[in-house]
């Protein structure tokens, strides 16, 4: 065959038809990325259409995680509902019933006691951390870096126990109910809580300086998945997401709810690299950026919850009489600021004790769409980069 | 050839039940065994473990000193005398006859002493160890069994290594001291493990990829001198030998990971050949600094030119060899698909790359070769640029011994002997699996750019100043001696600095572990 021509361009590289002998052509790959796979969180199942080491369209398919979390919601009563929402984001559990339990005290018009308040925003920014403290380490995991992610689970483990001394569980806790919490803190919680604190300050700057700063761990990240803030508005995203984009918006500032006006604290949100101690390199909104927000995040919690054991009043930790109440025929949306971003509640009630309809709007499920749109012409390694920074709990996704 | 192959498919007929019944009588053995000897083999765990060791470094120290007293008391005296052999057909140099034992009685005689009472009993045992394929044997026994141990002290050192870095214990039950049958335990289960073939799977190439991958690893030792004379074979191309045999180790990857018949497997196998084209080159290239400063390919006479102590090994010899080295060792990570070039095999990204099908047995073969693989490489390391055998002491402190029995067995513990040769491996194995848990994994592209653009340009001119260093050393000028004695010295001190401030920080750490990592880690953690 004297007369085949070689040769290869871009053109042909993706071309099924242009199937002469002798061209250089490479073929396109559909593989699977889960439900099973180390590192899409769960069982979240990402479609590839691949060209080599490139990965040309990431779509991510879901539901296997589907339970009927809200349709449960309209078969009994708010306080009883307040352990489905544990399972929802299960790394956020105190956050999911706050969320839940502010919709039926707007819905109902209940005053919750002071000392319940504070207590709410203590334990709700503890899982924040915890939560984050998920995130960060199996960041690094998705890197390849497995030290991080024992670090983290270890001052995650110490929080965990204040959570089981303070209400008996460890992942679905159901502490936070409609009216309060369901119990007072143990004696000597307080005096644990802020040991912990100040174990944990100076943890951070450990997590800095194996992964957040390793050049590494800042080439794999940085400038890969980098979402606009056209495109983070556009597609909803809230949360770290939102703030990683550059973008200042959190509901705690924005709407705040159980007192948070009352606190001291920063909404850290992502800066090009060379600003503040960023390394250079980075872009607003790529995966870094995202991380970083959480780290930030972390500290900004701490404060929160300084000041909130600082000024626990005494009193009661729950209004009175929370069981068998009525709900108005009425219906609320309300919001808070999980750690994942936006956790909305929409709670119908029709003069019985059951809701006629609950809804919830989960950040994990809202972020997750901009997978497709952010996994775009991007390396295979990035997708698991791409995805943990996005950082979806499948359960929320599916509910 | 059709009736070959039916004769052997009817002997699996009619042999494989037998043989599948013996390996199900075995299982319910293996079980009982461990359970009875479990608890006696847990409360008498470190001194077994102790004993081992003594016993195979006796085991070797013992061996060698009867070939050296069969060469150099009988067969070369008998030469000398001019005894003619016709005791049996000698491997080694077909034209030669060895001694029978009725001449190496006499032989024996001569020598006079112990040998002389017991030459009765001695000429029969003795008449076998002159010949070339009998000592062949028992080196090859030898050479199994490190390459049996190495790898599974290598892994249980490892999970040990890693779990302190992470904070926790690591192995710490099976065999009772520090979980130290950890990883034989794990080579059972590897063993009774059921060797699953995926539907769909290339079966010969899938079952024929494991021996790529092991067999090469394996043949390394073969050429691998632990010691001036702990060498199998001495062959004057050794380093080429090693480095073309490891070579072969990709194309079982990639074997592997195309006969998977898995999409992830064929990645893990393509990332690996992309891997190996890249570092390849600077790794040859690093490879050949020692070569051009002591021009030879022979691996014992490269550690033979670096004799004189700390300072005069060959990573301290020139500026350029020592970058050299730390590019060396870099190629060497990634030749060992180690963090932070671990893609072919990245969990996160391709489940298991081309390991992802594999089970049982064909698994373990796979990390055997990986472990092997990674002393072999370190053994280079430390052959080719930190003075190989050779203690930091120079060899000529020991000059007073004298030559007695134990002022060998001196020497070789001070200043020259395979127990240096295992440090340094085990050193360097320590800081390859240290980088392991501490560093993210790189990408595909990174890789390319790490190894071809900055690797490969680095290691060239690594190589040119070398060749121009040994050039100029050539010549009789007396400043260029001077220049030579000082890089050796500065480089050294450099050298000298890192190894004392390794020892002084980890024991500042140890010491002040309770401020360092906190009081509720510490309170918490057991051990620790």
């Amino acid at each position: 065959m004297a007369d085949t021509v070689f040769e290869a361009s871009p053109d042909t590289m993706i071309d099924y038809d242009s199937s002469q002998q002798g061209d250089l052509r490479t073929e396109e790959m559909l593989i699977n990325m889960g439900p099973q796979h180390p590192s899409t969180h769960g069982v979240l199942r990402v479609v590839l259409r691949t060209d080599g080491e490139m990965v040309l369209e990431a779509i991510p398919h879901i539901g296997y995680l589907h339970r009927c979390a809200e349709k449960i919601g309209e078969a009994v009563q708010p306080y009883q509902y307040v352990p489905y929402t544990d399972r929802m984001d299960y790394l956020a559990g105190m956050n999911n019933n706050q969320a839940f339990s502010l919709a039926i005290e707007r819905l109902c018009g209940i005053e919750v006691p002071p000392r319940g308040e504070t207590i709410r925003v203590a334990f709700a920014e503890l899982n924040r951390i915890a939560s984050h403290l998920v995130s960060l380490g199996t960041y690094g995991l998705d890197m390849g870096a497995f030290t991080p992610f024992l670090y983290c689970f270890r001052e995650r483990e110490m929080i965990l126990d204040l959570f089981e001394a303070a209400c008996g569980a460890r992942l679905t806790y159901s502490y936070i109910t409609p009216g309060g919490v369901h119990d007072d803190l143990p004696a000597s919680w307080v005096e644990r809580c802020l040991e912990f604190l100040d174990y944990f300050e100076t943890k951070i700057s450990d997590y800095n300086n194996l992964l957040s700063f390793n050049h590494i761990f800042v080439k794999r990240t940085s400038r890969v998945g980098v979402i606009s803030i056209d495109d983070a508005i556009g597609y909803g995203l809230t949360g770290p997401c939102l703030r990683g984009s550059g973008i200042r918006w959190d509901l705690r500032k924005t709407a705040p709810y159980d007192g948070y006006e009352n606190y001291d604290f920063d909404i850290p949100i992502a800066k090009p690299g060379g600003t503040d101690e960023i390394p250079e390199g980075v872009i607003v909104g790529d995966c870094w950026s995202r991380y970083w927000v959480r780290v930030l995040e972390m500290t900004e919690s701490v404060k929160i919850i300084r000041q909130a054991l600082g000024r626990l009043p005494n009193g009661d930790f729950i209004a009175p009489k929370m069981k068998n109440i009525k709900l108005p025929e009425d219906e609320v949306y309300v919001e808070v600021e999980n750690p994942r971003g936006q956790l909305g509640f929409l709670v119908a009630g029709d003069k019985s004790a059951i809701p006629s309809r609950v809804k919830a709007r989960g950040p994990s499920f809202c972020n997750l769409c901009i997978t497709e749109k952010a996994c775009k012409n991007v390396m295979l390694a990035d997708v698991p980069a791409i995805i943990g920074s996005i950082d979806v709990v499948m359960g929320e996704v599916d509910r | 050839m059709r009736i070959l192959l039916w004769k052997l498919w009817m002997g699996y007929r009619i042999f494989g039940p037998i043989i599948e019944l013996l390996m199900a009588m075995f299982r319910p053995f293996a079980v009982a065994m461990y359970r009875m000897g479990g608890p006696i083999v847990a409360q008498m765990a470190g001194m077994i473990l102790i004993s081992a060791v003594v016993a195979v470094c006796v085991g070797v120290w013992a061996h060698a000193m009867l070939f050296g007293f069969v060469d150099e008391s009988i067969l070369a005296t008998a030469a000398s005398a001019g005894v003619e052999l016709t005791g049996a057909f000698s491997y080694v140099s077909p034209a030669t006859w060895g001694l029978t034992p009725s001449q190496i009685a006499v032989q024996l005689q001569q020598v006079g002493g112990v040998a002389a009472n017991m030459s009765g009993v001695a000429q029969y045992l003795l008449w076998p160890v002159q010949f070339g394929i009998v000592r062949d044997l028992v080196g090859l026994g030898a050479l199994m069994g490190l390459f049996n141990i190495i790898p599974v002290y290598t892994i249980w050192w490892e999970r040990k290594v890693a779990g302190r870095i992470q904070s926790r214990l690591g192995p710490m039950r099976v065999g009772g001291w520090h979980g130290w049958s950890q990883s034989p335990a794990d080579g059972i289960k590897l063993l009774l493990k059921e060797d699953l073939i995926p539907d769909g799977a290339d079966a010969p190439l899938f079952r024929l990829a494991p021996y790529f991958n092991i067999i090469p690893s394996a043949l390394a030792f073969v050429a691998l001198p632990f010691g001036a004379t702990y060498v199998f074979r001495e062959l004057d191309v050794a380093l080429i030998f090693i480095l073309g045999v490891l070579g072969v180790e990709v194309l079982g990857v990639m074997l592997a990971g195309w006969a998977s018949n898995n999409k992830w497997s064929v990645y893990g196998a393509m990332r690996e050949a992309c891997q190996m084209v890249s570092y390849e080159i600077p790794l040859g290239m690093a490879l050949l600094l020692p070569v051009v400063t002591t021009g030879t390919l022979n691996l014992t006479k490269i550690v033979d030119a670096q004799s004189g102590g700390w300072f005069h090994w060959l990573v301290f010899s020139s500026p350029f060899a020592f970058i050299g080295f730390i590019a060396f060792f870099v190629a060497s990570l990634a030749s060992c698909k180690r963090a932070p070039f671990d893609l072919p095999e990245a969990e996160s990204e391709l489940v298991a790359g081309f390991l992802t099908e594999y089970s049982g047995i064909r698994w373990s073969f796979f990390f055997f070769a990986e472990y092997a693989a990674m002393f072999v490489v370190c053994g280079l390391a430390a052959i080719l640029f930190l003075g190989g055998w050779h203690s930091p002491l120079p060899a000529s402190w020991g000059a007073a011994l004298g030559d007695a029995w134990y002022a060998r067995g001196v020497k070789g513990l001070l200043f020259s002997g395979p127990v240096w040769f295992v440090a340094k491996c085990v050193f360097l194995l320590y800081v390859q699996i240290w980088i392991r848990w501490t560093l993210p994994r790189i990408r595909i592209d990174q890789v390319l750019y790490a190894c071809v653009q900055v690797l490969l340009p680095l290691t060239m001119l690594m190589l040119l100043g070398t060749t121009v260093w040994v050039w100029a050393s050539t010549s009789e000028c007396e400043t260029w001696a001077m220049v030579t004695a000082i890089t050796r010295y500065v480089l050294g001190g450099i050298g000298l600095m890192f190894a004392f401030a390794f020892p002084a920080i980890a024991a500042y750490g140890f010491y002040h572990r309770r401020a360092m990592v906190g009081n509720l880690v510490q309170d918490a953690m057991p051990g620790s």
